[in-house]
């Protein structure tokens, strides 16, 4: 089981794109093949009628091997999604062909004991990969592998099909522009107010004015749902950590990447400030495009905003795939992985 | 190799990886500062961080290191009866070797820990990794600007702190031992002069004097930066890392001063 993933992870961008027919919708086989009819699956099966059983918001079939208890939490984090979340969420197995915009091909990377083994995964445009995994299993080492903060031992990063492994040092800073990485503590400067942190990326690459980079830094903080007049002066030791995070968001999409990095966004927070952040972090993806990697360790969220989850263990990929796929797995590890879930 | 060798030689090898990252970052500070982008702003206010908030410091042990060895050296001058040579004493001491190197050591303490201590929070808040990630290289916005406002101020705060060490030494001068005040400011410029001149009118003794402030500088804000991106493991690691920067800097200034004042010794009498 572990090998069909990662094999279909592995596989050239060009077959894993193959258009979806049928009904089925929102799930990527294992085997890179995809989906049959339900008409045909349902042949498979004893006891099991002509007619697909479909749920009518999803399109799944409900008649896959599911535990009735993960099945119905599906349904249920599904109910309580807003309408746009599921057809962004339909509307992303038309991709078609497409290069990835971020691309691992067998990278390895030991510090004192290795932490990455022969980890291979793609993001294609306008995805969402949420990267989940047990603490210290080197989750934000990938992050810092795209980033090209580390150099893998072995294998090569692309970015937009370039290899960023042998950049040199100004190359590889020219390549970040085109990324924002909000980090766990959103790592704002501390001897900067809110403004200041968020202009700082245009200050740095840009030639606007003044007056452009204030209504920039405004137009983030809109985004991402605080009020400019009022937090722009503050410093950060004087904001909740859920408004940091804001801010890391905010300063992290100054520069309209195509990219955007997230290291753990909702830990620490409260549920109700996790809700938001997570839908922030859709509302960018549906809104402006960008394609996403999001490490994180909540279960829920991810659930809710990825396109494809990569479960890390061992130091390896275990698991590549869609939520739905990822709930209707055989694995025993997976299944204690999610938990209650 | 037995496990006893094999540990030595991994001790071995981590300490001359350490010393090799130190120049590694020492070469790079000094060569960024010819490159753009060039962050006038962060130089400007390194140099009041370190120039200006240190004047307190080094007014107050100049001035009482300058009396301390009026006082002490008062007592064998005059066993041999050259009390009113004291100016020449004090001034010697202070200009080419105690000026420089209390400044330094003071300065290596206040200065070099607090440059390691907000780099090092900066490292363990993830900050270094935030300008890296926005595109800006650390090296040139935190390190440089540190080792040239270093490079500038430390020449002028042992100007300061042997000025006010020789009005130490005159006030014990005149007010204990009952000399003339005139008469040890003479002895004071005899001393600088007899050290001789380069291009007729800068005094061999201010060369050395000011030479060694300036490679001060860079030492202690080079290591206090080096420590500083080397924290790990949080606030305990910061602590660490101010330490062991003061120790380091204090360290390496005496060891540097003995190596300078041999070869300054041998190109000034020749």
């Amino acid at each position: 089981m572990a090998d069909e993933p990662r094999d279909r992870a592995m596989a050239p961008a060009g077959e894993r794109d193959a258009p979806d027919q049928g009904a089925v919708r929102g799930g990527r086989q294992a085997d890179g093949r995809s989906a049959p009819p339900s008409s045909e699956r349902a042949g498979d099966r004893p006891g099991a009628t002509a007619s697909p059983d479909l749920d009518e918001r999803t399109g799944t079939d409900r008649r896959l091997t599911r535990p009735t208890s993960v099945r119905r939490a599906i349904r249920d984090e599904l109910a309580s999604d807003s309408g746009e979340d599921l057809v962004r969420r339909a509307e992303e197995d038309d991709l078609g062909e497409r290069t990835a915009v971020i691309e691992l091909e067998h990278v390895s990377l030991a510090f004192d004991q290795p932490v990455l083994e022969d980890i291979s995964f793609a993001a294609r445009p306008g995805e969402t990969i949420v990267v989940v995994g047990e603490s210290g299993t080197g989750k934000s080492t990938i992050l810092k592998l795209i980033l090209r903060l580390l150099v893998p031992d072995r294998g090569r990063v692309l970015i937009d099909g370039q290899d960023i492994t042998d950049l040199s040092f100004n190359e590889a800073l020219r390549v970040r522009q085109k990324m924002g990485m909000v980090f766990q503590g959103a790592a704002l400067f501390d001897s900067m107010t809110v403004y200041e942190n968020i202009a700082y990326p245009l200050r740095e690459h840009t030639d606007l004015t003044e007056e452009e980079i204030e209504a920039r830094v405004r137009e983030k903080l809109e985004f991402v749902d605080l009020e400019p007049d009022r937090v722009m002066s503050q410093l950060p030791s004087e904001l909740s950590g859920g408004m940091k995070k804001r801010v890391g968001i905010a300063r992290g999409m100054a520069n309209n990447p195509e990219i955007m990095l997230y290291d753990e966004p909702t830990s620490g927070l409260d549920p109700l400030t996790t809700g938001t952040i997570t839908r922030l972090i859709m509302k960018l993806q549906r809104e402006l495009g960008v394609t996403s990697v999001v490490v994180s360790h909540d279960i829920r969220s991810a659930f809710r905003m990825a396109s494809a989850i990569a479960l890390l263990a061992e130091r390896r990929i275990a698991f590549f795939g869609t939520p739905e796929e990822m709930t209707g797995t055989d694995s025993k590890y997976i299944r204690d992985f999610l938990g209650g879930f | 190799m037995s496990a006893l060798a094999a540990r030595l030689n991994d001790a071995a090898k981590e300490r001359v990886l350490t010393v090799q990252e130190y120049f590694t970052l020492a070469w790079n500070a000094l060569r960024f500062i010819f490159a753009r982008p060039f962050y006038a702003g962060d130089v400007v206010q390194q140099m009041d961080a370190i120039g200006v908030q240190s004047l307190g410091i080094v007014l107050l042990t100049g001035f009482f290191t300058g009396m301390v060895l009026a006082l002490q050296s008062s007592v064998q001058l005059q066993q041999f009866g050259a009390l009113p040579y004291i100016g020449r004493l004090v001034a010697g001491s202070m200009i080419r070797e105690l000026g420089p190197v209390l400044a330094g050591l003071m300065v290596a303490g206040r200065v070099g820990s607090g440059i390691a201590a907000q780099i090092g929070s900066m490292r363990v808040t993830e900050q270094i990794d935030a300008l890296n990630t926005l595109g800006t290289d650390p090296i040139k916005k935190l390190v440089t600007p540190r080792v040239i406002a270093a490079l500038v101020m430390l020449p002028v705060l042992t100007v300061i702190n042997d000025f006010v060490g020789i009005l130490g030494g005159n006030v014990i001068a005149t007010l204990l031992l009952g000399l003339p005040s005139s008469g040890y400011w003479q002895t004071v410029w005899d001393q600088i002069a007899s050290g001789g001149f380069t291009f007729r009118y800068i005094p061999n003794d201010f060369i050395q004097g000011l030479l060694k402030p300036f490679v001060f500088g860079g030492i202690i804000s080079i290591t206090g930066c080096y420590f500083g991106l080397a924290t790990t493991g949080g606030t305990e690691g910061v602590g660490t890392a101010t330490t062991r920067t003061v120790v380091t800097a204090s360290i390496l200034i005496l060891v540097v001063d003995y190596f300078m004042t041999q070869v300054l010794l041998t190109v000034f009498s020749a």
